[in-house]
């Protein structure tokens, strides 16, 4: 059996070994997508006890249950770990799970990555739930107002524990969102043009793209946030030029992306099973791709709308509400898009569907509530109301916890090989759906009678008792539904006789694997005709695994998959990925132990991990690659290829431009930071600018010319940022006003010490790529890393010239 | 806005349901006449009429300088209200509850003594934030005399639910006793 032979050469080069050796170094996609999917479950148990506690608390008015300062961590845990510790790495762990199998590759970009995020993830989450067990959790909310936040009025160590966690979890987010952008543009099957890609993809795509525009305006609020605690930087305390609004814009900035990058995989995840469901192609696949890009791009315009009461004037909350309400097309396009589906097919009422429809009665409603808080006199009224918080239940279970329960009995043979006895899920889902409606519906009811959200208790007598009361009894029923479900799942995964290949007769590539799935997921690789392989050849699966496809030849040990040209998907190189390793976790350990440091307050200490990372990444990025050429190699269907070490544009090229692209998010949030403190925040001028030196400037100015020039040694790029870096510090410790004395010196140290920082990054990453071409690397002289090492050159100069600017030329003008 | 989406809401689900009734018949279905039509012109007409509705509604409830309106001010701290207005005789101080004349429109003018508090009074406007540093103003009436309960919308910390106040809205008589500095 020639399948057999493959299977077992192909599992010897991606397999796992077995023992807890072979569990920590793993960078397998399935078997770390599966970690994240169990780990964010847990983390929703953790937030649904939470809820049952809160629920409690509120069932009955002036309950003596527990006392302000537990019930303010009980809900502040709650929404925290709901939004980052379980919503996110949800979908995170599903799409890697998932992608590179529907785009028929065979692991995802950067493995090592995968798994370095899940330790990050794992690490972070863990911080926050000691603190938890500590009694010591964040209690300040899950957007962490300031001043509430500060140190004058919480001055325990709970909101640092929040800050760094989330911010460590955050890591995780990006570098997932960069492996997942890079696989979706480079790691598809031949032939799969982006306009034949499923739609998950798609909408993975934008996403990820989202994450890493949405995620760095929160990362460096919180950096500011934890320096103003530490430290008494005055990012966000009026009385010294600081503006409490600012964390709200950056917050927001990220938190309202954030709901549409939690909601955009729910929906493509719909977009997926709905056709099948229907047994027709999906209505309008032009339509929907249109759709999500705009989702992505108008909602990066609507933040405001969480900050109607804070007194903004009304021509600009007009704006923000016009902006608001136009979000609701593109969303109203998918909706008709799928209700369209369903009309055009024969759909069946499998139990996927069945949560499908729940889905959709939830999130049609939510979304309908949302259109009326974005109506400024409305919201004024709604606005931190229970209504808020049973609009904002109705857009994140409709719209996420349904989809992804329908995910789950969707793709849960695909896990387990097993097929789906069809008893309890019927039964947890009018549990859940009736639980979740008399929970939230009600809610909308005591919001529009007055109750405020984060209320610990309420008095007896005005009209909101009864409501509370059936509201917590639905939460009870809605607790119900889930650990039925739990308890179904486990059914199956131990009980449920072997499911027969490709159950629902589905097209996507994911299919066309034997289930559960072999580490390497597929023998060969297909050639892609259409947008649904799978359903002009159903045999499809047999051939692959007969080798039929590309890359059927086990070769040297390697990890072999293919890129492809990102638009028409033409064949472009071999991708050889790296192995097991314990570096991910090792790097992991020490990035966990610098934010342990820092919660600590052992800020010398900190310097320790911080050499240490850089110790690991140049390990990190050493360990790749070969000596010598390799030239052409064949790839099957008499078909050759070059390995992605002698391409310009290998996978980590395009890691590297993404990952800059978040790192530029960042960066344009402290600029934002900076231009928003200046022109509105309350006690400016500030008592003394900048002391502005010409000579610095140019000398650092011209070290960033010479850095800059592509004709240049390393040698001469070297020296420039070297120059540039002195500027920097110069302006920093000599010409900068105290960072303490106000928000501009705050502001100022900050940006300073970014570019400074990147400046010794380009400087490491330079001698890197010196060091490679040295001991003769073949990425170091024909490859991409000459590339990498001028685009981080390139960002240290814009960061430094930038830096420079804003800090000197406001001096120099006056 | 209620019977608009009760509206819509049916449609979607009637859409739904006959999604499932209609199984069997052949027509083909034209993907435009349903994402254009459903998803673009139905949203884009009913969300324009009813933003402009929005707007026009949030306009008239701003404040507006007005020689009738009576300015008073009110600074949140953790967890207390403090209310000062002129009176016949200096300015009064009163601590949780506000006394306003009925009838008449009142400009609340919101400080903090620490950290972001919001001013809601339920039956009489819209909610407005105290921010440290910002200074805002809310434009609230009381129609007809009587006692109103207030509290603070935003999250201040451990005593946030209990961040409450009271309206008093005087009628003619009353508020000149108040005004004079007999105690209501
Ligand atoms: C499992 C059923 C759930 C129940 C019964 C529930 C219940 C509640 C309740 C009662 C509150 C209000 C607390 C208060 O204002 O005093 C709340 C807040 C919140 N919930 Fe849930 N929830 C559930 C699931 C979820 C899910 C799945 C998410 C997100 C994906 C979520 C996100 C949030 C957020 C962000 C808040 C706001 C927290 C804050 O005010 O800081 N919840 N939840
Ligand atoms: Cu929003
Ligand atoms: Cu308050």
């Amino acid at each position: 059996m020639k399948a057999l032979r493959l299977h077992r050469a192909f599992e010897a080069i991606w397999g796992t070994p077995a023992g807890w050796r072979g569990s920590l170094a793993t960078v397998n996609h399935s078997t770390l997508g599966v970690r994240l999917m169990v780990t964010a479950f847990v983390f929703f148990l953790i937030g649904g006890v939470l809820a049952m506690l809160i629920r409690a608390q509120l069932a009955t008015p002036g309950s003596a249950f527990v006392g302000p300062e537990i019930y303010n961590q009980l809900f502040t845990m709650h929404g925290s770990i709901m939004m980052f510790l379980f919503a996110i790495p949800m979908f995170e762990g599903f799409a890697i799970y998932m992608l590179p199998k529907m785009l028929g590759a065979r692991d995802l970009a950067f493995p090592r990555m995968t798994a370095y995020g899940w330790w990050c993830y794992l690490f972070g989450g863990s911080m926050l739930l000691v603190s938890m067990l500590l009694g010591i959790a964040p209690d300040a909310g899950w957007f962490l107002y300031t001043p509430l936040s500060s140190k004058p009025y919480s001055p325990g160590i709970n909101s640092d524990f929040w800050l760094l966690g989330i911010t460590f979890v955050e890591i995780s987010a990006i570098v997932t969102a960069v492996d997942i952008i890079v696989s979706i543009l480079k790691l598809r099957a031949p032939g799969m043009s982006l306009d034949r890609m499923p739609l998950f993809a798609w909408y993975m795509l934008v996403t990820a793209a989202m994450m890493l525009i949405g995620f760095p305006p929160l990362i460096l609020g919180s950096i500011l946030l934890e320096l103003e605690r530490a430290f008494g930087w005055p990012f966000f305390e009026a009385a010294r030029g600081g503006d409490s609004l600012l964390w709200q814009h950056l917050f927001w900035l990220f938190g309202h992306p954030e709901v549409y990058i939690i909601f955009l995989p729910a929906a493509g995840a719909v977009s997926t099973i709905i056709p099948v469901m229907a047994r027709t192609p999906i209505l309008g696949y032009g339509w929907i791709v249109a759709a999500i890009l705009a989702l992505g791009f108008l909602s990066f315009g609507l933040w405001v709308h969480h900050m109607f009461t804070v007194g903004i004037p009304h021509l600009a909350l007009a704006f923000f509400s016009a902006a608001s309400t136009l979000v609701a097309v593109p969303t109203g396009v998918q909706i008709f898009a799928w209700l369209g589906t369903l009309w055009a097919g024969r759909p069946q009422m499998h139990l996927p569907m069945l949560y499908l429809i729940g889905f959709l009665v939830t999130f049609v409603l939510g979304g309908l509530t949302g259109v009326m808080v974005a109506m400024v006199p409305f919201d004024w009224q709604a606005h931190d109301t229970a209504f808020i918080t049973a609009h904002l239940h109705y857009v994140l279970v409709g719209g996420f916890v349904f989809p992804m329960l329908a995910a789950a009995y969707y793709w849960l043979s695909h896990f387990t090989g097993r097929r789906y006895s069809y008893t309890l899920g019927k039964a947890a889902f009018w549990l859940i759906f009736i639980g979740f409606h008399l929970t939230f519906f009600l809610m909308h009811l005591t919001g529009l009678l007055g109750q405020p959200r984060r209320i610990d208790t309420y008095p007896e007598g005005v009209g909101w008792t009864l409501y509370n009361l059936l509201s917590s009894v639905g939460a009870f029923v809605m607790a119900t539904g889930i650990a039925l479900f739990i308890i179904d799942v486990l059914l199956q995964l131990f009980h449920a006789p072997r499911a027969p290949r490709n159950p629902w007769r589905a097209g996507t590539l994911e299919w066309a694997m034997m289930q559960p799935p072999p580490s390497y997921n597929i023998a060969s690789l297909p050639q892609v005709h259409d947008r649904e392989p799978l359903e002009t050849a159903p045999d499809l699966a047999l051939s692959l695994a007969r080798g039929e496809g590309y890359l059927a030849l086990p070769r040297n040990g390697w990890r072999e998959t293919l890129a492809v040209d990102t638009k028409s998907g033409r064949i472009d190189h071999i991708v050889v990925l790296p192995g097991n390793s314990l570096l991910p976790l090792g790097t992991a350990l020490v990035t966990g132990s610098f934010f342990l440091l820092v919660l600590l307050k052992l800020y010398p200490w900190t310097l320790l991990p911080l050499a240490g990372l850089v110790v690991l990444g140049w390990r990190w990025a050493w360990v790749l690659g070969d000596k010598h050429a390799h030239g052409e190699l064949p790839i099957g269907r008499g078909d050759h290829a070059p390995i992605h070490a002698e391409v310009r544009d290998s996978p980590g090229w395009w890691g590297s431009v993404f990952l800059s692209i978040a790192d530029g998010s960042l960066f344009a949030a402290l600029i934002f930071g900076h231009a928003y403190l200046w022109t509105v925040a309350p006690n400016w001028p500030p008592p003394a600018l900048v002391t502005a030196s010409l000579p610095v400037v140019i000398a650092g100015l011209l070290g960033a010319a010479l850095a800059a020039r592509r004709s240049s040694g390393v040698t001469v790029t070297g020296a420039g940022l070297g120059l540039l870096l002195t500027a920097l510090l110069l302006t920093a410790f000599r010409l900068a006003p105290s960072p303490t004395s106000h928000a501009y010196g705050a502001v100022v140290a900050v940006l300073l010490a970014y570019a400074a920082l990147h400046a010794a990054l380009a400087l490491v990453i330079c001698c890197f790529a010196r060091a490679r071409r040295r001991a003769g690397y073949i990425a170091a002289i024909n490859g991409a890393e000459p590339r990498i090492a001028r685009l981080w050159t390139d960002y240290a100069v814009a960061a430094g010239a930038i830096a420079l600017a804003c800090t000197h030329l406001p001096a120099l003008l006056s | 806005m209620l019977a608009g989406a009760a509206a819509i809401f049916g449609l979607v689900c009637a859409l739904l349901l006959l999604a499932f009734r209609r199984r069997g018949a052949d027509q083909p279905v034209s993907a435009t006449a349903w994402i254009v039509g459903g998803g673009l012109l139905f949203p884009i007409a009913t969300l324009s009429a009813l933003l402009g509705y929005g707007l026009i509604v949030g306009e008239q409830l701003l404040p507006r300088a007005d020689s009738a309106t009576l300015r008073v001010g009110a600074e949140a701290r953790r967890w207390q209200w403090t209310f000062t207005q002129p009176g016949t005789a200096g300015p009064i101080r009163t601590r949780d509850v506000l006394h306003v004349p009925a009838g008449r429109p009142i400009d609340v003018e919101l400080t903090t003594r620490d950290v972001i508090h919001a001013f809601w009074v339920p039956r009489l406007a819209g909610k407005m934030d105290a921010i440290p540093g910002r200074p805002n103003v809310l434009r609230i009436e009381a129609h007809r005399p009587g006692v109103y309960h207030g509290l603070c919308a935003e999250f201040c910390g451990a005593g946030h639910a209990r961040h409450g106040f009271r309206v008093v809205a005087h009628d003619a008589a009353g508020w000149a006793r108040f005004q004079a500095g007999e105690a209501p």
